[in-house]
């Protein structure tokens, strides 16, 4: 019996293995296929000297660090605010943020134009740095889910209420605390947050591509409308991207905690 | 006039009264205590003294000040909490730096008073040290340290030593006492051991949901309890209700009789001693220095404690005894 069921487990991780790396293997080995007859990395050459590609990854990656402090100081305040003094607003909060998971991103685009127009009230698409303004404001939006929840686990793991007071009561102002107290304390927390929003953004397509931006997304896609290997490429590429910033969130929510030079004393 | 004086302090949390009308005045210098069991609002004074929760109505004043609705941070009051609550971001040294730097002191400055208090509480060597890497007593004198370098005004402690093992906490204690005394804080302690009440203390407010019930040195409230919850909470006292009390003393009353269990001179049966009142052993507990009985007199039990002398005096169970009670050592209890 247990035998048996060990058996099935297994068979579904190879399953799930081979679904997953099959693709994966024949896209990257596709990808080696520029030059007739041989393996090679030209689609990489070709792609990485793009001055497109160039200017593309560096516009998306602005993007994402701009979304990344901006949802920062929006969430990891109101996180600590609903921990410390409003605990019974947890589950509206966190609806609240999954709402992006439910209502699709090009929903959120056409409310956006519908809004911020040429001719409306908040002209924010009448020129590129505004648009860039409402396009880091979409991504903020997009990314909710991902850093408040993060952010809330972090929180979750410390006395948020025990070290506020004890703060509080040293004389430390708001500002004072959440910069010095809670957010080192949470450090871990706030970079998978962080790691994760540049993924998601790193890739979005809808958003840039509806506010006309010119991001890594919308490349990706005009890529591979119009080449051969490229595309390939450039999905490995991109996968490396994410999955690098997949594996920074494991190394820095193993090293938690204070750091001591090695060598010095212990109790 | 009283350094810190709290007025008919009152809070409710929705339709709860957690407090009601507590009041009292303690002189500077002054070590106080709030004794009673859990829940019984003596956390929630606390809270209100160091600004963390508003009252309902009421006030508090310190040194002549009006605090009632003063935001924490500028109250001038420090606090120790039960779990410590130290930065783990920050070592020892900067833990207590925290509120001298949130004073924009000098650095010199910091680092003089950081030092002196790194040697009240007798860390010295432990200034790189993270709060992970130490034992509950030691995190429990950073905690100490760092609310105590800013000089605060009143110094509340709320269950300091709840958290620690026993042999520690004991020391712990004396050196607490020690320090306060030697900079004379006007201090509000919070427990609900009665032991640790009655060894630090100055004054002691025993406190049963949500109000006073008594207050006095520990001395007056262990001697002279005025009600059965204190002669409960404080004492071990054996406690006789009308009917038992007439059964046994013939003495009528309307309360409580309360007795103190070391008060009571207890015989074996064939010793002699005339009078008394008959009775055999239960059991017997043996807590170090003194023998607790559990003697059986007819349908009331009492507790009767003595002095651990001599192994040969101990009375097994089931031996026949006789009790004697002196008239002065019954006290009555609401």
């Amino acid at each position: 019996m247990k035998r048996d069921s060990r058996i099935g487990a297994w068979l579904a991780i190879a399953f799930g293995t081979l679904y997953f790396l099959v693709p994966l293997a024949a896209t990257f080995l596709f990808s080696l296929k520029m030059r007739r007859d041989a393996l090679s990395f030209d689609a990489y050459r070709v792609v990485l000297t793009d001055p497109q590609f160039q200017a593309t990854f560096g516009y998306s990656a602005l993007m994402a660090c701009l979304t990344i402090v901006s949802g920062m100081l929006l969430v990891a305040p109101t996180a600590w605010w609903i921990h410390l003094k409003l605990p019974r607003m947890k589950g509206v909060i966190e609806f609240i943020t999954l709402l992006p998971l439910v209502i699709p991103a090009i929903v959120i685009v056409f409310g956006y134009l519908h809004l911020f127009n040429s001719s409306s009230f908040l002209p924010l698409t009448a020129s590129e740095r505004s648009t860039d303004l409402l396009l880091v404001a979409s991504y903020v939006t997009l990314s909710l889910p991902y850093l408040y929840r993060s952010i809330d686990t972090g929180l979750r793991a410390v006395d948020v209420r025990g070290l506020t007071e004890a703060a509080q009561s040293l004389g430390a102002g708001w500002a004072g605390i959440l910069f010095k107290v809670i957010l080192p304390n949470i450090r871990s927390a706030l970079l998978s947050g962080a790691f994760l929003t540049f993924a998601v953004v790193i890739g979005e397509f809808t958003m840039a591509s509806l506010l006309n931006r010119p991001a890594f997304g919308p490349y990706l896609q005009l890529m591979g409308a119009n080449r051969a290997y490229e595309p390939s490429a450039l999905a490995i590429i991109a996968f490396l991207v994410t999955w690098g910033s997949m594996g920074l969130i494991n190394v820095f929510a193993r090293n938690r905690g204070g750091i001591r030079c090695p060598g010095s004393q212990s109790s | 006039m009283a350094y810190l004086d709290i007025h008919q302090l009152n809070k409710q949390f929705g339709a709860t009264s957690v407090v009601q009308d507590f009041g009292m005045n303690i002189r500077q210098g002054e070590f106080v205590t709030l004794l009673g069991p859990s829940g019984c609002g003596k956390s929630t004074v606390l809270r209100m003294v160091a600004g963390f929760e508003t009252p309902t109505s009421g006030a508090i004043h310190i040194d002549g000040m009006d605090m009632t609705s003063v935001s924490p941070r500028k109250r001038g009051v420090g606090i120790v909490f039960q779990n410590y609550a130290l930065f783990p971001n920050m070592t020892v040294q900067q833990n207590i730096a925290f509120g001298l730097k949130v004073r924009r002191c000098t650095d010199s400055e910091i680092r003089r008073k950081v030092g002196e208090m790194i040697e009240l509480v007798e860390l010295a060597g432990k200034e790189r040290f993270f709060p992970h890497e130490l034992s509950g007593g030691q995190r429990q004198r950073v905690a100490l340290a760092r609310a105590l370098v800013v000089e605060p005004r009143v110094l509340l402690l709320d269950e300091p030593l709840s958290a620690l093992d026993e042999r520690i906490r004991k020391s712990l204690r004396e050196q607490l006492r020690d320090i306060q005394r030697r900079l004379g804080l006007t201090t509000i302690f919070v427990t609900h051991d009665q032991e640790e009440a009655m060894t630090m203390s100055d004054r002691i407010f025993v406190m049963n949901k949500g109000h006073i019930e008594q207050q006095g040195s520990p001395e007056d409230l262990y001697t002279r309890p005025a009600t059965e919850f204190v002669a409960r909470f404080i004492g071990n006292y054996n406690l006789l209700g009308t009917q038992e009390s007439h059964a046994l003393l013939g003495i009528p009353v309307t309360g409580h009789l309360a007795i103190r269990p070391e008060s009571i001179r207890i015989f074996p049966h064939d010793s002699g001693e005339p009078g008394g009142i008959s009775g055999t052993i239960r059991h017997y507990q043996l807590l170090g220095s003194v023998i607790r009985y559990r003697v059986d007199c007819g349908d009331i039990a009492l507790h009767v404690d003595t002095l651990n002398r001599n192994a040969a005096d101990l009375l097994n169970a089931g031996s026949a005894v006789r009790l004697h009670i002196e008239r002065e050592d019954v006290r009555e209890v609401s």
